[in-house]
């Protein structure tokens, strides 16, 4: 298991780099810090002073990639490669450009109301998913499996802006069950997440409840299930203990990629609904054009898939006795 | 006015069209020679669902064609209509060129109002002004220009909803289909090499495709927008990238699995060159995945779009498309009396892209999916 471990490790880390180069192609070799200072600043009213003095406030003022001026170490360390991307490595994430505000601590304190909206969406629709799915597979083609299918395809078929429009018009102006907008810890927490975990699910049920209903569909013409049917098992034993287990494997494996997932906030809600999370933040970040936040956010991102990716093998490992660690497993 | 005057800045984008229409008339004639792509033709006739799916997706597919070729007529006076002249010369002086969609509803376009109308009233809700005393306001009805002219009412600055939304077509088609040119030849082109060649090839391209699928899509999308600007272009440019690598580890997986059969391990003793293999053998023998793909993640980007444009890293204000008129719809909401005709009509003419896309895209998989062709 150790051993396994290691070798997955050794495989995230040239990931992250890559990415980290990536990133940094896409932020400094494209958008050079100058393009960066005069978008800040505003076109025309900036004067090349004004400009040097964005940059090196911002510290974007070094080389690029090495820098011949200084000596031995520093001709490496003092540059924008090293103090702006490959700091992020080493969990230096840096200050925003706009507000210079420090970014941890800023996306510390909004990782929990993200995770008040999307964990809850996640734990419903996992669950809806599963029972819906389920149902839907047992009656296969008969008149329940239909509808659901039918209902599947109008879900998956409307977008998302349209679920969460319609319902804050509908639940918190004509009915006023529920605030329009708005987050706040404590007791009326409930009240102002309810709508936003409801528009949540519904957008994202349709396709769910089609994938898992493929999964138990395909998993209950197996030759287990055959020879559990001739055992005389009851349908619902076999549904229930023999194929859910087996089906729910690839499902539950899932789910640590997914909650880690779940951290980058979801933005289209966060932004409707005015909370305080990390996918509202990278939007404030995207329309004030921050772009020491979005670096940042892009790359905890893929951190976060990395990482859940590693857990999720692990997981695969336990749930599967099949699997053998430290085989040729590849993601 | 010469055929080359006529045209102008349209010349490239009117070529491009016709280019793309011959091309998809090339392959379906391809297509229909090979008996494979018959019988599933034939599969799909069958169903009711999925051709009425394709009626209606070649209706959208014609409105956006008619607009993406354009050329330039003669600029007429405002005033008096008499086509304007230059003063000097005497030459007919030509405006900046309209899609065909845009001269056929050129009635449309014209008739704007000052502000909001209903569906097909005769009176807008224009103008409201403090009430008696100073107290509320009233909103005064004040008669149209054009009364009864707009089958689905008019924004905020009196233009044509219906049009908007017609307009809006070009922008969703555009992205689905460029998305899917981008994407499509890239995953093909690199999963069947990474999984017929396998070895440092494989490799790398596995490489490349972790490091790219690990950034989260939306925001990768979010950075390359942020960096390269907002437009329809650079938008299916990084949906493009962004939304290669599944399809790449899929065909990579096929092609591993290909490369054992028989025929292809004989035709590699026979001394076949590699690129004809991989042409002949692989490529056909994949192509059904790569339509399902194509046609079952096309509603997908139409939906995205409209997300991505409120989240302002999608299309520019300067173009029409339904994820603007649904962010122009937030406000239009809170308005009394309700103005809701701009948020139905760019809801309804999405389901009617995104719901017969999503049916035909489930026939075809059953169609060509060998696994799931049970009757």
């Amino acid at each position: 298991m150790l051993i396994y471990l290691l070798r997955r490790l050794a495989y995230v880390i040239p990931t992250l780099i890559g990415v980290n180069l990536l990133v940094f192609a896409l932020f400094f070799l494209v958008n050079t810090p100058d393009d960066m200072a005069r978008e800040a600043l505003g076109d025309k009213a900036s004067s090349p002073e004004q400009l040097a003095h964005w940059k090196a406030s911002r510290g974007y003022d070094l080389p690029l990639l090495w820098n011949g001026g200084a000596a031995g170490a520093a001709k490496v360390t003092r540059t924008v490669l090293w103090t702006k991307s490959l700091s992020l490595l080493w969990g230096d994430l840096g200050r925003s450009d706009m507000t210079r505000e420090l970014i941890g601590p800023a996306l510390r304190e909004r990782v929990v109301p993200s995770l008040c909206v999307s964990l809850p969406v996640f734990l419903a629709t996992l669950l809806l998913n599963i029972v819906l799915a389920m149902q839907s597979a047992r009656r296969r083609g008969g008149a329940f499996d239909m509808n659901v299918q039918l209902l599947c395809v109008l879900l998956m078929s409307v977008s998302s802006l349209i679920y969460i429009i319609a319902g804050q018009y509908a639940f918190a102006k004509v009915m006023r069950l529920t605030p329009v907008s708005g987050f706040q810890p404590g007791r009326d927490m409930a009240l102002f997440l309810a709508l936003p975990v409801v528009t949540g699910v519904v957008s994202s049920l349709g396709g769910g409840v089609r994938l898992y209903r493929t999964l138990f569909l395909e998993e209950m013409g197996r030759d287990y299930v055959r020879t559990a049917r001739a055992k005389g098992l009851s349908e619902a034993r076999i549904l229930y203990v023999h194929v859910l287990r087996n089906a729910l494997i690839p499902i539950v494996t899932n789910v640590p990629l997914q909650l880690l997932m779940l951290m980058t906030g979801n933005m289209l809600l966060e932004n409707f609904f005015s909370i305080p999370g990390l996918g509202g933040y990278t939007i404030g970040a995207l329309r004030s054009q921050d772009f020491a936040v979005v670096r940042t956010m892009v790359f905890l991102g893929s951190v976060l898939y990395m990482l859940g990716m590693l857990l999720s093998d692990i997981c695969y490992c336990l749930a599967d006795p099949r699997v053998r660690l430290g085989g040729g497993a590849r993601p | 006015m010469t055929l080359a005057e006529a045209l102008g800045s349209w010349t490239g984008q009117n070529l491009l069209t016709l280019a793309l229409a011959a091309l998809a008339v090339w392959g379906g004639w391809r297509c229909s020679r090979r008996e494979h792509w018959r019988l599933a033709w034939r599969q799909l006739r069958r169903r009711r669902a999925a051709m009425a799916s394709l009626v209606i997706l070649s209706g959208y597919l014609l409105v956006a064609l008619l607009d993406s070729v354009g050329w330039r007529s003669p600029a007429v006076s405002p005033d008096t209509g008499e086509p304007l002249r230059r003063p000097d010369t005497g030459e007919v002086v030509l405006d900046g060129g309209r899609s065909a969609l845009d001269h056929l509803l050129s009635g449309l376009r014209r008739r704007r109002e000052r502000s909001y109308s209903a569906p097909l009233a005769d009176t807008g809700l224009a103008m409201t002004r403090m009430g008696e005393g100073g107290r509320g306001r009233v909103a005064v009805p004040e008669p149209l220009r054009f009364p009864g002219a707009h089958p689905l009412g008019t924004d905020r600055v009196g233009e044509d909803v219906l049009y908007q939304a017609l307009k809006s077509i070009r922008t969703g088609m555009v992205i689905g289909v460029l998305t899917t040119l981008l994407a499509v030849p890239l995953a093909l082109l690199l999963g069947i090499l990474s999984g017929y060649f396998g070895g440092w090839v494989d490799d790398l391209l596995q490489y490349v495709c972790i490091v790219l699928s690990s950034i989260p899509t939306i925001l990768f999308i979010a950075a390359f927008m942020l960096v390269f600007g907002q437009g329809l272009p650079q938008l299916c440019l990084a949906m493009g990238i962004a939304s290669w690598t599944g399809l790449y580890r899929l065909l990579r997986g096929e092609t591993l699995r290909l490369r054992e059969a028989d025929y292809i391990q004989a035709a590699i003793g026979l001394g076949v060159p590699h690129w004809r293999i991989l042409l002949r053998h692989i490529v056909p023998n994949v192509m059904h995945l790569v339509l399902i793909t194509a046609i079952l993640r096309f509603s997908s980007e139409v939906l995205a779009e409209a997300a991505l444009t409120y989240l302002g890293i999608g299309v520019g204000a300067d173009t029409y498309s339904w994820g603007s008129m649904i962010n122009d719809a937030r406000t239009e909401l809170t308005r009394e009396p309700l103005v809701w005709w701009k948020l139905t009509a760019a809801f309804a003419f999405m389901l009617g892209l995104v719901l017969p896309a999503n049916l035909l895209g489930d026939a075809v998989r059953d169609a060509l999916d060998p696994r799931l062709r049970t009757e």
